[in-house]
């Protein structure tokens, strides 16, 4: 059968693929999935930030009761993941409220929750204070040129300092997995990006084999980062009561205790000192970065080095001097959320960008006309930007759509101001991460069709169904007959973490590798008629680095991603003068992915991100009292509802990566970076310098009231 | 205890003072309504009552006798609003989806988008930014089939 070309998929917007069972209650997230026989789990937590456990009381009746506490872990007792200085359960020091302590089940859950356990300890001093601590999880280095040299050239030296507070990911799904004891084994179910992180952390605990541990992701409601290293903590703990116990463990969060337990955005304080031509050039940047890691390592690491890597913005400059460090405090881990360090540094450069421009009297738009990345331009790393790098445009673009200059000067001297970012972000892993990964991906020909079989996972932004677009135009056969594989280790090999913008332009450019071999493979016939003829066959793909892709980790030098997204945000806001509420009233983003592979599902991480980005900027503050979150509920912790939202203008300009599928390079995280600079940048230009996210009223009033003395 | 539920009859065994939310999830297996926060601030669980959203983990089962029920389920699966949330990228993660389009059912056939930002300001969903939500709403007032296939995004 001669096969014809069909409509192609990519650059059209399919319907999603399991649209139809989300809009109709059918989609299973893991609360929605019966178990038999299921054990409730509660998880006991330490009530103070730093300190010996003293001697622990069960001041109830324990017949029916399982309790796991750090002698019944079978195998090592932490949540692997980059360093081992986690403990699944607290041994015998606590380093931070609400860390996991012992673990109680029960089939009744009013039994389960009137369980009353008293934990005496011996108090030691924490510390909340990330500048002050001894420890550091990481310290990052960069240079380029020579500081000195380059301080010499400017004619002017401008200092700042910024800081970012916590964000909560605030998923609407909480965290939540169910265990179940299988074939001397455990088969996990959950609320997870990354089976693989789960499916190693679990084989560590629980000292078994891998073959021994599946990990399989049920529908997931939002992950955003906060279901990148969390859920292997939480498995953990269903897979010790289910090891125990020998019966399903079922163990979901409610809101409180997941804001209080699980991981945030690591505040920052970043301080530049700048050296400037008086025309706007910059000479040498002097970079300082401070990461509050919270009590644990978790991710810290790789966040510091993604936002020291974005740290100097999309700028040129000759001589960079920039040291980071991720310091450990008695707070609750910080670890993955959307944008990974990038969010706070860039928020940082680009607050610092309007500072700059007006200690020189230049226009905000001409100081990053003047200083954009231009194509063979080096950034900070040294790596030389390719024809795909599109600062300028998009920088262009978002001012001619917004008549920036004009409307700058129409509301001078108003309570509105208007307020433009200029940033990027790098697709995929840092550095040899990729290399590292080793990522793999298989499309199969089975007799029901071609299927996708990736660990990559659905979390919202439309992973089924953008693999399956590109499989489908690569194939050349209808995008509805690509079927996609649940994201489970049992039968999809390991394609890395869904994160770092990575899954479209690393996953699917494997899928797209393997439907060009399955291609060559078919001939001339459809997968079915091949099926038919000569049976099915499986293609594997794994990760090849592009040619000329170079870096050395112990210097932080040369290509730190394979390619980058460009993007530019204006933002207008309102400051009321009684309440000194700011209000964005319009939002504006240009963003160059490479290519849209499904332009309303980018739209959608753009409109989605840009959302969350403004409740960074002016909503989202997690009040720390004690080392505690004071406001973990929705009640008082308030992310952006539809009357927070302005009316957003997206558009999408398309420069394509050579090695992307289609040419598309990554789009999830970038939208996050650039809202708060452009809110800070338009209250500014409205008249109220603030320089700390976010920018609450009581933020606004104090800096109101500097301004009039 | 007897509910009217989606224009069924159904018999459940519940304190009086259970959440409908539970109710409904566990006695009636329709798990389509969901928990994001229990205390009334996210609308997830959000079903009709008479006709009006309620958000169903802040209503003991008890009040809700002798009402009429609406759940996600209750819609079917081509319901208007459901065809245009899928054509126009209205569910992303999906989790907000159930109560949101509830929600977005209870403001009427020809809601302006402002009522539809007042209406929905109960509901709170993190993927979207909302924008595609209003286009989903927007269109679900007119769409038919297929057309949101080709809409520009």
């Amino acid at each position: 059968m001669v096969l014809l070309r069909r409509r192609r998929a990519v650059g059209r917007n399919v319907l999603r693929k399991e649209g139809h069972d989300k809009v109709t209650g059918l989609a299973r997230y893991i609360d929605d999935i019966p178990f038999d026989n299921v054990l409730y789990v509660r998880t006991i937590r330490s009530t103070v930030p730093a300190g010996e456990i003293a001697s622990i009381h069960y001041n109830f009746d324990q017949a029916g009761f399982t309790i796991v506490d750090h002698r019944d872990v079978p195998g090592r007792n932490i949540v692997a993941l980059i360093d081992e200085d986690q403990p699944s359960l607290a041994v015998t020091h606590v380093r931070h409220i609400a860390e996991p302590i012992l673990l109680l089940a029960h089939p009744d859950r009013a039994r389960l929750l009137t369980a009353d356990v008293a934990i005496d300890y011996r108090e030691a001093t924490p510390n909340f204070d990330p500048e002050r601590s001894d420890i550091s999880f990481k310290a990052i280095a960069i240079d380029k040129g020579r500081l000195d040299a380059g301080m010499g050239q400017a004619d002017v030296i401008v200092e700042g300092e910024y800081r970012a507070g916590h964000q909560e990911q605030l998923y609407i799904e909480p965290n939540g997995v169910v265990a179940v004891p299988e074939n001397g084994g455990v088969t996990l179910y959950g609320s997870l990006q990354c089976p693989y992180y789960v499916h190693r952390a679990l084989a560590v605990l629980l000292g078994l084999p891998p073959e021994k541990v599946r990990v399989v992701q049920t529908e997931t409601g939002g992950g955003f980062g906060g279901k990148e290293e969390y859920p292997s903590v939480i498995a953990g703990h269903a897979a010790l009561v289910a090891m125990k116990s020998g019966r399903p463990a079922k163990l979901i969060y409610d809101r409180v205790e997941d804001m209080l337990a699980t991981t945030k955005r690591h505040p920052a304080i970043v301080r530049h000192r700048t050296g400037v031509k008086k025309d706007g050039r910059l000479t040498a940047m002097d970079i300082d970065v401070v990461l509050d890691g919270g009590a644990y390592a978790t991710l810290s690491a790789v966040v510091l080095s993604r936002g020291m890597i974005h740290a100097s913005g999309p700028y040129r400059c000759d001589h960079i001097r920039a040291r980071g460090r991720a310091a450990m405090t008695n707070t609750p881990p910080n670890g993955a959320f959307r944008g990974f360090g990038a969010p706070q540094t860039q928020f940082a450069i680009e607050a610092h960008m309007d500072v700059i421009a007006d200690r020189l009297g230049i226009d905000p738009l001409r100081l990053r006309e003047r200083n954009a990345l231009r194509p063979g331009d080096t950034t900070a790393t040294g790596q030389k930007v390719g024809k795909d790098c599109t600062a300028l445009q998009v920088l262009r673009e978002a001012a001619r759509r917004t008549s920036f200059s004009k409307k700058r000067k129409a509301l001078e001297g108003s309570h509105r101001g208007i307020g433009l970012s200029l940033f990027f972000h790098g697709s995929g892993f840092t550095g040899g991460g990729e290399v590292k990964l080793a990522s793999k991906a298989s499309l199969a020909l089975t007799e029901r069709g071609v299927q996708i079989r990736v660990a990559s996972t659905e979390i919202g932004q439309g992973t089924r169904t953008m693999h399956a677009q590109i499989v489908a135009d690569t194939l050349g056969i209808p995008y509805d007959e690509v079927d996609v594989s649940a994201a489970d280790t049992a039968t999809v090999p390991d394609s890395g973490p869904t994160v770092a913008s990575r899954t479209c332009m690393i996953v699917g450019r494997l899928l797209q590798r393997c439907a060009e071999d399955m291609r060559a493979r078919l001939g001339r016939l459809t997968p079915a008629a091949y099926f038919k003829k000569h049976g099915g066959f499986v293609v594997t793909k794994q990760y090849e680095k592009p040619p000329g892709l170079e870096w050395d980790d112990d210097h932080y030098r040369g290509d730190a991603y394979g390619s980058y997204g460009w993007a530019c945000d204006v933002v207008e806001v309102e400051v009321d003068p009684v309440t000194y509420q700011a209000t964005p009233v319009s939002f504006t983003t240009v963003h160059e992915i490479g290519r849209a592979i499904h332009p309303m599902l980018a739209a959608g991480q753009i409109e989605g991100g840009s959302s969350q980005g403004l409740g960074y900027a002016l909503l989202e503050e997690v009040v720390m009292r004690g080392g505690k979150m004071a406001n973990a509920q929705l009640t008082n912790y308030i992310i952006p509802t539809t009357l927070d939202t302005p009316p957003m203008t997206i558009e999408i300009l398309e420069s394509p990566y050579k090695y992307g599928p289609f040419g598309a390079k990554g789009v999830g995280e970038m939208p996050i970076d650039g809202p708060a600079p452009a809110v800070v940048n338009a209250l500014r230009h409205a008249g109220v310098v603030v320089s700390e996210i976010p920018a609450t009223p009581e933020k606004i009033m104090k800096a109101a009231m500097r301004r009039s003395g | 205890m007897r509910l009217n539920v989606n224009r069924k009859i159904v018999t459940v065994k519940a304190h009086p003072l259970a959440r409908l939310l539970d109710v409904l999830r566990e006695e009636c297996g329709l798990t389509g309504t969901k928990e994001g926060c229990g205390e009334g601030e996210c609308g997830a669980c959000t079903v009709l009552v008479d006709g009006e959203p309620v958000n169903s983990c802040l209503v003991p089962v008890a009040q809700v006798q002798g009402t009429r029920i609406a759940t996600i389920e209750g819609l079917g699966g081509t319901h208007r609003l459901q065809r245009a949330f899928v054509e126009h990228g209205g569910a992303q993660c999906g989790i907000c989806t159930p109560g949101m389009i509830m929600a977005a059912a209870a403001l009427g056939r020809r809601p302006s988008l402002d009522e539809i930002r007042t209406g929905l300001a109960g509901n709170l969903c993190r993927c979207t930014g909302y924008a595609a939500i209003y286009r989903s709403v927007l269109a679900s007032r007119t769409t038919s089939k297929g057309k949101g296939q080709r809409a520009k995004a």
